[in-house]
């Protein structure tokens, strides 16, 4: 189930990551057509055939080219001031000017040549400290060499990139916590995972990378179907989806109470007898959609409004081209059949998969209210499993661990968040960069237990006596407002 | 059971964990006719846990009880016996991201430690990946060789008895991923580039202080390593607490609920906040933050090799 390590090449139809410093952008490896990126514009025709890694230069026809590796021009020996006394900011320093500097550009010069102009020009260059020399060039060659990098997508580059470019799509799920989500859910290979997400599909995508394709997963949706654009980036083989099976969450309830039902399946597609009931609130569309889409119409609105119009260009259409028209909607309407009966057995299959109570963990990262989703999903997993909620806010949690103290059948309850700190690391020039703290999210994780039914309905101080073994009781004092 | 894979019920010869409550447990060797000691009393293995399903609550010889919970390799990290410092579950976390894990994936390791991480990292890796720990202490490296046949897991994993910044690794050019945990790892770094891909491959390395990262950052940059970059990763945990804050008497009239600033009938206010102006005091829940906390377990490094 596994696929090339790095080495893999770049070829068409890939989704690939263009990667310039720190910035990521998502690109589908297209021939002939224009990427604009980091305010530079250029093909990825001849990136095809490279390997995933590999640096490219922009030629100034908006070609890729691979970059050499250049020795670091240390031609003289370097001369520079010891402090700043003497430099004066007079705005002149640069002889070059900015019409001089563009015609450079125009002729197609290399930037690193640009960049060693630039330097020659400047007066006051070799009076700048060493740091401050260092720090000039490397400023002057992030303008003027434009290098991008072409790297194989994983969710530790999908979750960063989306953090910086996409954060709202995500519900700011900021990467380490999506890492911590990964690791306290102990999802790995063999897992029956139960994912509650609207983060664009990157947590699905990110579960699905950590299972390597063994086991299954559920996906629960609201509205007309998942939303997989993220996943779709990571670029899994196509047995990845085999296990993978979605189940709407307005039917949740109907599945707990045990009234969800599906009626018989018709005993061949050609049976014109669709069930229109069960396709209700389902997407049409494949899974990748690469749009967000929040509500679709229904396949029976659809389906209605197909009908009326293939009326319409009957009546006016001639006879040979309407007996055309007759066939090709047969056939679109015999695929539609096909399509949905494919897509009815596999509700049927994801409901007897949560049917079977056993799942190995639950994972819920969505913009809805954490409580309601954990009180019904959990009952769908085993116990002595992990679950994690993911929440933007900390309120709603506190909420959800109140609840779930209530409910019993979980212990080891733990809400956390993570702050991530980077750091530039530089010979006598160390020190933190910038400090991420707000804005990363909260998680409340737990354990199941085997849950006593016969006490859940008991009151509140007695379900927390219940679920606490009796010397480690806890203090909380919730009085019901 | 095993620690890549999870089984219903508790058989002998597993590693289960009885759980006591709130943070408090401990790891225990099933096995028939051993009994357990707790402080609610005598688990008989045999009658008490064999063939129950891991999630129960099992009831002691005093009459409390305890939760028997599955191993996992979180809870392993937080019941292991330290010979060594250990990582904890958040660098672990971020660590396995940032190497781009998964199953199949193979990993190099140094020094196995008391194999906080290692059972992490196979757990990921399972079941087609694999580990190699360099572990240059010979008991240790005998203690997580027994662990991991004990946990079911040997077949994924091979502990070599030497020192990494010497003989390295032991393998060349199969590693997708390198971790360095060692008191010198920029001695470490060459090894490192030899045993991962001849394509490339990712490397981290944790290390307490801040010299010890900088020479391995120049160490990384002179054998061609790319993507440098330090990081840290701090966890703060709340305690979820009812707080109850008391309203001032400013000496204005009682029955003027307006006056306090509540307005106890605003629906806004129900669930996470009340007023209760007999008593003089309103309620809300909190996210407190502990009174302690890790402020500081190490700088993680991460490069690629391309």
């Amino acid at each position: 189930a596994m696929e090339g390590g790095p080495s893999a090449r770049i070829r068409e139809g890939d989704c690939a990551v263009l990667k310039r410093d720190e910035v990521f952008k998502a690109v589908s490896v297209l021939r002939r057509r224009k990427i604009i990126f980091e305010k530079q514009w250029f093909y990825l025709d001849n990136a095809i055939g490279h390997i995933y890694g590999t640096t490219f230069e922009v030629t100034s026809g908006g070609n890729l080219q691979p970059k050499q590796e250049v020795e670091e021009t240390t031609t003289e020996t370097k001369e520079a001031g010891t402090d700043n006394r003497n430099i004066v900011d007079d705005g002149k320093s640069q002889k070059l000017t900015h019409d001089d500097i563009k015609a450079l550009k125009d002729k197609g010069i290399k930037g690193q040549e640009i960049v060693q102009q630039l330097i020659e020009n400047s007066t006051t260059f070799r009076d700048k400290t060493e740091f401050a020399q260092d720090k000039y060039i490397k400023k002057k060659k992030k303008k003027y060499e434009a290098v991008i990098t072409i790297v194989k997508p994983s969710t530790r580059i999908l979750s960063t990139m989306y953090y910086a470019r996409e954060p709202g799509k995500i519900n700011h799920l900021r990467y380490d916590t999506l890492a911590q989500m990964l690791t306290l859910g102990n999802i790995h290979a063999g897992n029956k995972m139960i994912v509650m997400e609207t983060c664009a599909g990157l947590v699905l995508g990110a579960v699905m990378e950590r299972m390597g394709g063994y086991g299954s997963i559920i996906q629960m949706y609201p509205g007309g179907g998942p939303v997989r654009a993220a996943t779709s980036c990571f670029g899994f083989p196509k047995p990845f989806f085999d296990n993978l099976h979605e189940f709407p969450l307005s039917k949740v309830q109907s599945l707990l109470s045990g009234t969800f039902t599906t009626e018989t399946l018709p005993a061949d597609p050609e049976d014109n007898a669709l069930v229109e009931e069960e396709s209700n609130g389902l997407s049409e569309e494949k899974q990748t959609s690469l749009q967000e889409t929040e509500e679709e119409p229904t396949t029976e609105a659809a389906m209605e409004i197909n009908a009326t119009e293939e009326q319409d260009t009957m009546d006016i259409n001639a006879e040979d081209v309407e007996f055309k028209e007759k066939k090709e909607n047969k056939e679109n309407v015999r695929e539609k059949q096909i399509k949905q009966w494919e897509r009815r057995k596999k509700l049927i299959e994801a409901a007897a998969l949560l049917r079977e109570k056993n799942a190995d963990g639950l994972i819920v990262a969505s913009k809805f209210h954490p409580t309601p989703l954990l009180l019904s999903l959990l009952e769908f997993v085993a116990p002595s499993r992990p679950f994690v909620v993911y929440c933007q806010y900390k309120e709603p949690l506190l909420e959800c661990y109140t609840k779930l103290r209530e409910r019993g059948g979980v212990i080891n309850l733990k809400l956390s968040e993570t702050w991530l700190r980077n750091y530039q690391v530089l010979p006598d020039r160390s020190h933190p960069k910038l400090t991420m703290s707000g804005g990363g999210g909260y998680l409340l994780s737990g354990i199941t237990v085997v849950l006593d039914k016969g006490k859940s309905d008991s009151s509140n101080s007695e379900a927390l006596k219940m679920e606490e073994p009796s010397s480690k009781r806890c203090k909380l004092q919730d009085l019901p407002c | 059971m095993s620690f890549v894979e999870y089984g219903d019920t508790i058989k002998d010869g597993d590693t289960a964990i009885v759980f006591l409550g709130h943070e408090s447990m401990f790891p225990v060797k099933v096995q028939h006719g051993t009994v357990t000691q707790t402080k609610y009393g005598v688990i008989r293995h045999s009658t008490d846990l064999i063939g129950k399903k891991y999630g129960s609550k099992v009831t002691c010889s005093k009459g409390g009880w305890v939760f028997i919970l599955h191993p996992t390799p979180e809870l392993w990290t937080m019941n292991l016996p330290h010979r060594t410092q250990i990582l904890y579950s958040t660098d672990i976390s971020i660590i396995t991201m940032m190497l781009e894990l998964k199953p199949g994936s193979i990993v190099c390791e140094s020094g196995t430690g008391s194999g906080s991480l290692s059972h992490a990292l196979i757990r990921t890796v399972a079941p087609t990946g694999h580990l190699y720990t360099v572990e240059f202490h010979q008991q240790r490296a005998e203690k997580a060789r027994e662990e991991f046949r004990e946990h079911g897991v040997e077949h994924l994993v091979t502990v070599t008895n030497q020192d990494v910044c010497k003989n390295g690794f032991g393998v060349s050019n199969i590693a997708d991923a390198v971790f360095l945990d060692i008191p010198s790892p920029w001695e470490a770094i060459g090894h490192a580039k030899s045993a991962l891909k001849a394509e490339g491959g990712r490397i981290c390395s944790f290390s307490p202080c801040i010299e010890q990262v900088q020479r391995t950052c120049l160490a990384m940059e002179e054998y061609g390593f790319t993507e440098i970059n330090t990081l840290e990763i701090l966890l703060r945990v709340y305690n979820v607490r009812t707080i109850s804050l008391q309203i001032p008497d400013l000496g204005k009239a009682a029955e003027d609920n307006s006056s306090t600033g509540f307005d106890s009938s605003d629906p806004s206010h129900q669930g996470s906040l009340c007023a209760n102006l007999q008593q003089g005091a309103v309620q809300f829940k909190s996210g407190v933050p502990l009174r302690e906390v890790v402020g500081h377990t190490g700088y993680l490094t991460f490069a690629t090799k391309s």
